[in-house]
């Protein structure tokens, strides 16, 4: 039994421990995949530094993450189907599953309870509690003429619901999981030749699937999901011989600025501008190679675009107003990435070749940080916690 | 300078013992060009993604040529591009025999 000495000891013992500690919020933090090495690098967005390492996350040659709801646990999602729960704070693993052979990227739950997969081999959904990483719900993928599909462009929409795409089934399916049980789910089929990539309106409202095997994009209005999956752009390029693609563009970063999106044309050197009203193509802007990323700063007024394979050392700046291109970079060879802090005064690029992290002040385009990373690709900011689509 | 020419004419002797065979230097290109560029659809341990996987047990019993031609060609009607812009004939020849092998890693820097 502990005299009245020693345990008044133990708690001032508890008590300095506790002040070693000291508490912190999770805002300004986030993580870097470092893709050759399976880890995770924590970084902070207000000093600008590397907070520590996670190791044993698979392969993670192609991964994303989505937050808890309260910015403190990371999901990433492997190519090797492994989705591992990371904690931030406590600086580890908490659990990880391997839940398929191999996966493309997820998406997390209105109500932040669900953390959904979307998987290449076998393709399909499969959900998961995000306190436990239990398995709620699997969801086979198999289009309309009975055939399996890889499933890509999985996002998160309003209503407890989770909507993707089948590559090779060229459909797309809404999920409703209010009872995740009982899945409801709602198909939408013929939406055109191999969305390969999709996003969500900020609102949560119209979903797009970018096609690979044709011009244009797929259309689903979630206000409207009666209207169908409509075709947009299909015209666009018509005649013109495509470039070949070395790199797949990614569409989570598709840039929605006011009225109109900012997408990378396929198989062009050019951004498109779309209008949101119309779904109409009002402008294109010739850049400097095949665009992978077009993020938007958060105040709409700039739009930032890395290209792929060879011109993957640069990165341009497009003005969104006069839509011209402001500026251009060359953070070194092989960005694959790059990240607004959440109000967009500083921007964070990923160079996989030079094992290093770059950032930029958005307005002067000033090196604020150069900071070391092993072979690094996405980089994921807390803030996505509490964005729709992300 | 000393260096370099002698690399220079290490890596000549090298090439006219094979002339098949890329240099030290260029194999470590090819390397990370395998497991970067082509990763990004064929899974950095290419063991697949949008692209098919391209291990040796997944490509066993396929022909070098037909393998080589889609490399260099591309295949038409998937979005597999060619890369005959930056690779020669030699090199894709090369990385199949690899790739049938067990494709070697990028060596740490």
């Amino acid at each position: 039994m502990l005299s009245r000495n020693s345990f008044l000891a133990l708690t001032m013992l508890a008590l300095a421990g506790c002040a070693n500690v000291p508490l912190r919020g999770t805002g300004d933090l986030g993580v870097v995949i470092e893709r050759a090495t399976g880890s995770v690098e924590v970084v902070e967005t207000s000093g600008r530094s590397v907070l520590g390492h996670i190791a044993g996350l698979g392969d993670l040659s192609h991964a994303s993450v989505n937050y808890s709801r309260d910015g403190r646990y990371a999901f990433v999602f492997g190519r090797d189907g492994g989705l591992t729960k990371v904690d931030l704070l406590g600086m580890r693993i908490v659990k990880r599953v391997m839940q398929s052979g191999n996966s493309i990227g997820g998406a997390i739950s209105q109500d932040g309870k669900l953390v959904a997969v979307a998987n290449y081999t076998p393709g399909g959904v499969k959900v998961f509690d995000s306190a436990t990483l239990d398995l709620v719900a699997d969801i086979p993928a198999i289009d309309a003429a009975g055939q399996p599909s890889k499933v890509v462009g999985l996002v998160d929409a309003p209503g407890n619901r989770f909507v993707w795409s089948l590559f090779n089934g060229g459909e797309i399916w809404v999920g409703d999981l209010k009872n995740p049980a009982h899945p409801a789910l709602q198909k939408f089929t013929h939406i055109g030749k191999e969305p390969y990539d999709a996003m969500i309106t900020a609102d949560g409202r119209y979903y797009l699937a970018g096609l690979f095997g044709e011009d244009g994009l797929a259309l689903l209005d979630l206000w409207h999901p009666e209207a169908g999956v409509k075709r947009v752009l299909n015209h666009y390029g018509k005649g013109e011989q495509k470039l070949p693609v070395f790199k797949m563009p990614h569409m989570e970063g598709w840039a929605a600025t006011g009225n109109e999106l900012l997408v990378p044309a396929v198989g062009r050197h050019e951004v498109l501008v779309i209008d949101q009203n119309t779904w109409q193509e009002v402008a294109h802007i010739p850049v400097h190679g095949q665009p992978v990323f077009v993020v938007a700063r958060p105040d709409d007024r700039q739009v930032w675009v890395n290209f792929a394979f060879p011109d993957n050392d640069t990165v341009q700046v497009i003005d969104v107003p006069s839509r011209k291109i402001v500026k251009t970079l060359k953070p070194g060879k092989g960005v694959l990435h790059l990240e607004f802090t959440p109000r967009g005064e500083s921007v964070w690029i990923s160079a996989r070749d030079e094992n290093r992290l770059t950032v930029y002040d958005s307005e002067t385009y000033a090196v604020q940080a150069v900071l070391p990373a092993d072979n690094p690709s996405g980089i994921f900011f807390t803030h996505r916690a509490n964005r729709t689509g992300l | 300078m000393w260096l370099a020419l002698g690399s220079l004419f290490f890596s000549a002797g090298a090439a006219c013992a094979d002339p098949a065979t890329p240099d030290t230097a260029r194999r470590n290109e090819l390397i990370r060009m395998v497991r970067n560029d082509c990763g990004s659809c064929h899974g950095m341990r290419l063991t697949g993604g949008l692209g098919l996987p391209l291990t040796p047990e997944s490509l066993r019993g396929k022909p070098d040529s037909g393998l080589v031609a889609s490399i260099l060609y591309g295949r038409p009607g998937t979005p597999m591009p060619p890369w005959q812009a930056f690779l020669s004939e030699a090199e894709a020849a090369w990385i199949v025999e690899n790739l049938k092998q067990g494709f070697p890693d990028v060596k740490p820097q």
